[in-house]
């Protein structure tokens, strides 16, 4: 066999500013470009070298590295650090987040910003430290107690991870709120080419932050307030402002929409398994193209429900037993049948196990559209008394009739759905 | 409501007794006879007279103690229970040029927030730590705390403290004493002038220790509360005195100087 | 166009940095590449493996179906991943502790006593440049005078003495994989 040097073309394109990092070396070298005042950690596989790297940066730059005594004492010491104004960032994995979703409600609630980078691993408990989107539940959907959002973003390759950190700087200053950085073991794991493009976010005055009551009032940080009324209002106050959140910072990225029959939705890791299968799907004749979410909250509900009313179908891939799936069936009300195919545990599937799925997915499409136009007008509904069986066709209210779920939905695809019927036997 | 706020001295040559600047003109919302006002004021009085107020960034406990803000004319930011030390570590090494105070009562500091006190100590994090121990989780209802001395009835040890059951009470801060990074760990109380005198001689010092930049310090305070113990004021007082000294043995306990943090032994508590 | 290699065997053999010297290669080449190791516990000495997929466009999926081509060090290595490369993909097994082949006669399967050869380069403990030296002289994927610039660049900057011991590895494994040298026990094909 003859080997072929290098051609010229090649080496034409070679001499960009890129350099080879380790996900987790990306996101806190990005964190210390954005101007990371401090950084609050413990180990945890597999984010353990953005803890390593941390270590080693911030003391030479004569900013704040501490090594907590445990999760929740790092969340807490960010706390302390955010309350006075400083850039800071905190990092785990899915356990070690668990740990610090007391700090983050209270930070939350007391309106301290801060960045915070969960690198998934498999759950729950200690479950393995294997790349997962388990934690989604997690981010999205609170994280702590109380009634409150975090921006979550979620990127797909290290460069992207790089920009967004900065990006999580400047959301979690200008809104005065905690910021997640979703990512997952891969990510965290993998070394890619990074353009060297860090962002150093301007600073805000914060006329809020706690320096000493030095020549004016004191300044108090606070969540308590045991006035109903006061913190009603400053709930309102908080909603208002997630609100504003969800208006103004959605993300999103698209792969060959125009002319989809079917979407993908997929984020982080699950969005390149995705990226490869529409383009393997396409070249086996599926119209499918890529919708991949980038701020999970707020998640691009208007954009995908606009999407979803000129599709045939949705497939949510997920390293996940479904999660995100949820908030696709909301945005997308029944526009369009949504699928559904995750792997869990720390497996990932590979490109055509997605492209499978997607077949199996356009047929059960195809039969329902032909199915459809047989079916029968609905009788009048009517209201019946709660079934109490759990499967009842009541609501707890015991008001609406609720449509029995149907169970030909692909919930788990192929091997899984076999896997689970082996272990309830 | 309990502390009598009194009126400005008036005018004469020598002013034996006024309102500290750096206590707010707030009614407290502590039960009467509660231990919490004296101190307030106590630290109110020691900031003052060491010029700190303006550079104090103070730590809010969780407790009855949480609305410590409202009555002390500080930067406060508010802990979740058991964490102020971690929070206070976090003010500590963005903000070194600060005076850092944090105020804990023994539920917050000896149960919950054991792991964030001690390394907080063992860190030598200069910091002022008020440690308030009466015994009881005041603001819950008066269950059983890891302070609460064998015997004692509290509403989660309705038959008295048990061995068997409950363990023993925790002498924290001898234990603290005893790592390198502690430069400062006094225990007194306030049951009467003297006491309050002495107990403010504490609290200075450990101030000074964080100015110093010696390592950690802390005063533990046993205090009272007249409502959760079932006792009126003076009798809880007494109590202190006849029951809760003796186990809990008042006096300095380590004041390594102006030595270094991390000497060579492992302390000398 | 993809594509994609696993480096797998013993921890210790130098699998992840010959992965890295790969990935580094094809960015001196100006293409994109991905990387990712097995990681955990097992990496203190266990089994040990990284995945490198090298592309003209930024790289889609962190996990292949079939691999392009396989470099087995040890025994379990040949046993999971031989069955895992492509119809037409390369199989590289180190003879030096491997006799049994892949039983792929739809591959190309190059056996090489890596330590034999690593020996002869001045160092038997870099068998995995020895491999990855015969992978990047059997393929088009990147070009040696890119792996030249990578070797310099990751191992130069900390110990000079050990590049020259890389550099040698890597010449004596590319050469076998070019078909310039015999050392070769093509089991297939």
């Amino acid at each position: 066999m003859t080997v072929m040097h290098g051609t010229s073309e090649r080496r034409a394109g070679a001499r960009r500013a890129r350099v080879l990092m380790k996900g987790n070396e990306a996101i806190a070298e990005a964190a210390i470009q954005a101007g990371c005042d401090a950084y609050f950690g413990y180990p945890i596989t597999p984010q353990a070298e953005l803890l390593e790297w941390m270590a080693r940066r911030m003391p030479e730059l004569g900013r704040t590295f501490v090594q907590a005594e445990s999760e929740l004492a790092a969340i807490n010491m960010a706390l302390g650090a955010g309350a006075t104004g400083a850039r800071v960032m905190v990092s785990s994995s899915s356990p070690g987040i668990s740990l610090m979703a007391e700090g983050m409600s209270y930070m939350a609630g007391s309106e301290i910003p801060v960045v915070l980078v969960n690198v998934m691993r498999g759950g729950p408990g200690l479950g393995s430290i294997q790349p997962s989107q388990s934690d989604y539940f997690q981010a999205v959907k609170g994280h702590g107690h109380g009634d409150y959002r975090t921006p979550v973003l979620a990127p797909a390759s290290i460069s992207e991870a790089v920009d967004l950190v900065a990006h999580a700087f400047e959301l979690a200053e200008r809104y005065r709120t905690p910021v997640f950085i979703l990512a997952d073991g891969t990510l965290g794991q993998a070394m890619e080419p990074v353009e060297l493009r860090f962002r150093t976010p301007e600073r805000r005055a914060n006329d809020w932050a706690l320096t000493g009551a030095d020549g004016r009032p004191p300044r108090v940080v606070k969540s308590l307030d045991l006035l109903p009324e006061n913190l009603e209002r400053h709930n309102l106050a908080l909603q208002a402002k997630f609100q504003e959140i969800a208006r103004r910072e959605v993300r999103w990225a698209g792969q060959q929409l125009e002319d989809a029959e079917f979407a993908i939705v997929a984020y982080g890791t699950a969005a390149r398994v995705a990226r490869t299968a529409v383009a393997r799907g396409r070249s086996r004749g599926i119209k499918v193209g890529l919708f991949r979410p980038i701020t999970l909250w707020p998640f691009p509900e208007r954009e995908l429900a606009r999407l979803a009313a000129r599709l045939r179908g949705i497939l949510v891939v997920e390293l996940s037993a479904g999660q995100m799936v949820e908030d696709v069936r909301l945005a997308v009300e029944g526009r369009c049948p949504v699928a559904f195919h995750g792997r869990m545990g720390g497996m990932i599937p590979t490109p055509d196990e997605v492209v499978e799925v997607l077949r199996s997915f356009q047929a059960r499409v195809g039969r329902r559209a032909r199915r459809k136009a047989l079916l029968p007008l609905p009788a009048e509904s009517k209201v019946e008394p709660p079934s109490g069986n759990g499967h009842g066709a009541v609501d707890r209210a015991g008001w609406a009739p609720v449509e029995p779920v149907e169970p030909s939905e692909p919930v788990l695809a192929g091997g899984h759905r076999r896997r689970l019927r082996e272990v309830a036997r | 409501m309990s502390v009598a706020t009194p009126p400005r001295a008036p005018a004469s040559p020598r002013v034996i007794y006024q309102q500290p600047e750096l206590l707010s003109e707030t009614s407290t919302r502590y039960c009467p006879g509660c231990g919490h006002g004296i101190i307030h004021r106590l630290i109110a009085e020691v900031l003052g007279e060491l010029g700190l107020g303006p550079r104090t960034i103070a730590v809010a406990p969780v407790g009855c103690a949480v609305f410590a803000y409202d009555y002390l004319l500080l930067d406060f930011v508010e802990a979740p229970h058991g964490r102020a030390p971690a929070v206070a570590t976090g003010i500590r090494r963005v903000r070194p040029d600060n005076f850092v105070l944090m105020y804990q009562g023994d539920g917050d500091l000896a149960a919950i927030g054991t792991a964030e006190i001690v390394h907080a100590a063992a860190r030598g994090e200069r910091i002022t730590g008020i440690f308030v121990n009466n015994g009881i989780y005041g603001m819950t209802g008066g269950q059983m705390a890891p302070t609460t001395l064998l015997g004692q009835r509290t509403t989660s040890s309705p038959t008295g403290r048990e061995a068997s059951l409950a363990g023993y009470p925790i002498r924290i801060t001898e234990m603290l004493a005893q790592l390198p990074g502690t430069a400062y760990a006094a225990r007194g109380t306030i049951i009467d002038p003297s006491s309050v005198g002495k107990t403010k001689a504490m609290i200075k010092r450990a101030c000074q220790v964080q100015l110093e930049g010696t390592g950690f310090a802390l005063v533990e305070i046993l205090s009272n509360c007249p409502v959760g113990w079932g006792l009126t004021a003076q009798q809880s007082m007494d109590h202190i005195r006849a029951e809760v000294i003796p186990a809990y043995p008042l006096g300095v306990i380590i004041d390594r100087g102006k030595r270094a943090v991390a000497p060579t032994s492992g302390g000398e508590g | 166009m993809e594509r994609s290699v696993i480096f797998a065997g013993f921890g210790g053999q130098g699998l992840l940095f010959a992965g890295q010297a790969l990935a580094r290669g094809a960015l001196e080449d100006g293409l994109e590449v991905f990387w990712i190791p097995s990681y955990g516990p097992e990496m203190r000495g266990g089994t040990a493996s990284c995945t490198v997929i090298v592309g003209d466009e930024p790289i889609g999926s962190p996990v292949v179906d079939r691999f392009d081509a396989a470099v087995a060090m040890n025994l379990p290595s040949l046993e999971k991943y031989g069955p895992r490369v492509a119809s037409g993909g390369l199989l590289i097994v180190n003879a030096s502790l491997v006799e049994e082949t892949a039983r792929r006669p739809d591959i190309d399967e190059l056996h090489i006593a890596c330590t034999e050869l690593a020996g002869e380069a001045g160092d038997d403990k870099l068998v995995s440049v020895v491999a990855l030296g015969a992978l990047v002289g059997r393929l088009d994927w990147v070009t040696a005078d890119a792996m030249e610039a990578a070797l310099r660049e990751i191992v130069g900057k900390k110990r000079s003495a050990a590049l020259a011991a890389d550099l040698a590895a890597f010449e004596v494994g590319l050469a076998v994989g070019r078909g310039e040298r015999l050392e070769v026990a093509a089991a297939s094909r």
